[in-house]
């Protein structure tokens, strides 16, 4: 098992490139401008810059002594929530931008479910000078308000997506049609392993950082690989990013999605989005809304490299539900003060909840970013509740 | 090329050769009282007609044929039944159905193909499978008789076109701007050049959509290309009150501007 480039974009059964004829041209483009940079040391010299005096990489690996314990395992975090703007986006979209400019393009459109891509594109188009338009469901702008704020800071234009669910999935149907309108003088800037080729390959590629660091750390530290590797899945490139630093070896790969947007768990393969992959649907080929308690992973699909791992059995994917992610939250702010965004509180659901089967081995998890974005949405949930922590049962 | 050509590429071959300019209007399927819009269109001269069957996440599709979608999904409309409904009707003009991918892939390409064929339906266009990805479908098609009309857009090169028109079926569909379906004020200057750049590469028929909303841009790039396709226009007259006699009306003065 190898991550090369794949043949025609191509992850064995999953993948392609089924976009409108328009964008054609342009993906044909992006795929040769990407293989020219990626072998061009001063282009990669030029992000790796970016990526340590910018972006703050290295990010650290923290062991988490007291969770550990309680637990009964090993538990490790990659600390993608240290990065300048709080999450692993940053470095896909830094080495996107540069790419931009390297193509002559002066404007970036990008979608966004959280805030997260949508801030790390802004910045970025800040720091080169690019024009920057991120669209938005109109559900994720109400949940994640402080980032559209944060966005338009940044000097972002944003554009609530009015159509279907109003979530991520609609976003992206938005920012496609921008590009098809766009596409000489714009760049998409998606901000996942989906979409159409080279999508799926070059943001694995730009995200293979964090694992290529954990790895490094992780041997360091404790001599060897971690014994299991695990991320929250939305589109899956926080869990690539990681994955891609251990698919050689012999540690277990564990996806997490949430059980309301289930690609693997509950979808069949189909093709939206340019790409063949898993995909929530009805029985009649309609794409279903995904739901769950947070932005970012609430999505249908799921990126095709992810649909391909679970098909040949080297990763495996396990869905966790809201509450339980709410709890996972909680338990990593109360015990190692780190308060995680939504999504990777998905991955330490998971850990939660398969402790007994985890007991005492390493568990390396991506903490893809922090929770400041969430902690709105926390509150009204948990002070409305009044089950915050430090509030149980004193009121009564 | 195949020797013998559909019942699509007939209709529209013949209006060419008779001097004439072809007509094709598009309705969503499921759309309130499609069935009339679509004999409406016919009687009024439409020379065949695309029906749109509904799906959730239309890429190529601007804010009318959205809407058009969402309602017509909301009203429980299904390929199956949309498909049905055009096996029983009789207007007289060949059909062509226009649809995302997914719905066809969910399908099952082979049986969507002999679907297809069963109920008269001449001709499949979808958008977001552009000629790399065809292959699979095509095959399907082929094998049930059924054309498959591929999109041409202005971000080509001259040899893309080339290898789109030799594999189109029924004509090639011009994308006359860089956008999504929708009315403009004005015809875009790419919709005249794409005419040209295909007429010069393909005796195929030659039809231009998407920004093609009224009569006199219907003529305008018409003096190039070999006939039009009107979506937005169409679709906007069924959303609104004046349901399948506003498209007839509508469908009607596209014709008297060609004629
Ligand atoms: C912190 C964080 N993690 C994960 C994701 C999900 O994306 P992906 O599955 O591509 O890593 C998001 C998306 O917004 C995010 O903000």
């Amino acid at each position: 098992m190898t991550m090369a480039e794949p043949v025609g974009g191509r992850f064995g059964d999953f993948g392609g490139r089924f976009v409108p004829e328009t964008l054609v041209p342009a993906c044909e483009q992006l795929e040769a401008a990407f293989r020219s940079a990626w072998a061009d040391e001063s282009f990669r010299g030029e992000l790796n810059q970016l990526l340590a005096d910018y972006a703050g990489r290295p990010s650290p690996l923290t062991e988490c002594h007291r969770l550990s314990e309680e637990l009964g395992l090993r538990l490790l975090l990659k600390r993608e929530d240290l990065n300048h703007t709080g999450s692993h986006k940053i470095n896909n979209v830094l080495g996107q931008a540069l790419l931009a400019v390297r193509m002559g393009k002066a404007r970036l459109v990008a979608e966004t479910g959280a805030g997260q891509h949508g801030v790390a594109t802004a910045t970025a188009a800040a720091l080169l000078g690019l024009e920057c338009v991120v669209y938005m469901g109109e559900v994720d702008m109400e949940r994640q308000a402080l980032n559209v704020f944060r966005m338009q800071l940044l000097g972002a234009e944003v554009r609530s997506a009015l159509s279907g669910s109003r979530t991520l999935k609609d976003a992206i149907n938005e920012a496609m049609r921008d590009w098809v309108a766009t596409v000489e003088s714009s760049h998409y800037c998606l901000g996942s392993v989906m979409g159409p080729h080279p999508y799926p390959w070059m943001v694995r590629e730009l995200h293979r950082v964090i694992g290529d660091e954990a790895r490094e750390q992780c041997r360091a530290l404790m001599g060897r690989d971690p014994d299991v590797v695990t991320a929250c899945v939305g589109g899956g490139s926080n869990a690539i990013g990681i994955f891609s630093g251990f698919v050689e070896g012999d540690a277990a790969l564990v996806g997490v999605e949430p059980a309301g947007g289930a690609a693997i768990g509950r979808g069949v393969p189909g093709v939206v989005h340019g790409s063949k992959s898993f995909l929530m649907q009805d029985e009649h080929g309609q794409v279903l809304e995904a739901e769950s308690i947070s932005a970012g992973l609430d999505y249908p699909g799921i990126g095709p490299e992810h649909s391909h791992l679970a098909a040949i059995g080297r990763a495996r994917y396990e869905t966790v539900t809201d509450d339980e992610v709410v709890a996972a939250f909680e338990l990593l702010s109360r015990t190692e003060g780190i308060i995680p965004a939504l999504e990777p509180a998905h991955a330490l659901a998971w850990v939660s909840r398969a402790r007994q089967e985890l007991a005492g081995q390493s568990v390396l998890l991506n903490l893809s970013g922090r929770g400041d974005k969430d902690v709105d949405q926390m509150m009204d949930r948990l002070v409305a509740d009044g089950s915050a922590s430090g509030d149980d049962g004193q009121s009564e | 090329m195949s020797a013998e050509p559909g019942p699509l590429e007939a209709a529209l071959r013949a209006r060419r050769s008779r001097g004439g300019k072809a007509l094709v209007p598009y309705l969503t399927g499921g759309l309130g009282d499609w069935q009339a819009g679509l004999a409406a269109a016919a009687d009024a001269g439409a020379d065949a007609i695309e029906v749109g069957i509904p799906f959730s996440d239309p890429v190529m599709d601007g804010p009318v044929i959205q809407q058009a979608n969402d309602r017509a999904l909301a009203g429980g409309i299904t390929p199956l039944a949309v498909l049905d409904a055009l096996g029983r009707l009789d207007i007289g003009v060949p059909l062509a159905v226009m649809t995302y991918y997914n719905i066809a892939f969910r399908f099952g390409l082979e049986r969507f193909a002999s679907v297809l064929a069963e109920q008269g339906v001449a001709a499949a266009i979808l958008p977001d499978l552009p000629l790399e990805e065809a292959g699979p479908w095509t095959e399907a098609a082929d094998a049930a008789g059924v054309e498959t009309v591929l999109l041409a857009a202005p971000t080509a090169s001259d040899e893309r076109l080339g290898r789109i028109c030799a594999r189109t079926r029924g004509f090639v569909y011009g994308v006359g701007l860089l956008g999504v379906t929708g009315e403009r004020d004005e015809l875009a200057s790419s919709a005249v050049v794409m005419a040209g750049r295909l007429k010069q590469v393909t005796d195929v028929p030659v039809l231009v959509g998407v920004g093609v909303g009224t009569p006199e841009q219907a003529q305008e790039v018409c003096r190039v290309a070999d006939g039009a396709v009107v979506g937005s226009a169409v679709v906007r007259r069924m959303l609104g009150d004046g349901g399948p006699a506003a498209v007839g009306d509508l469908v009607g003065q596209f014709r008297l501007a060609l004629d």
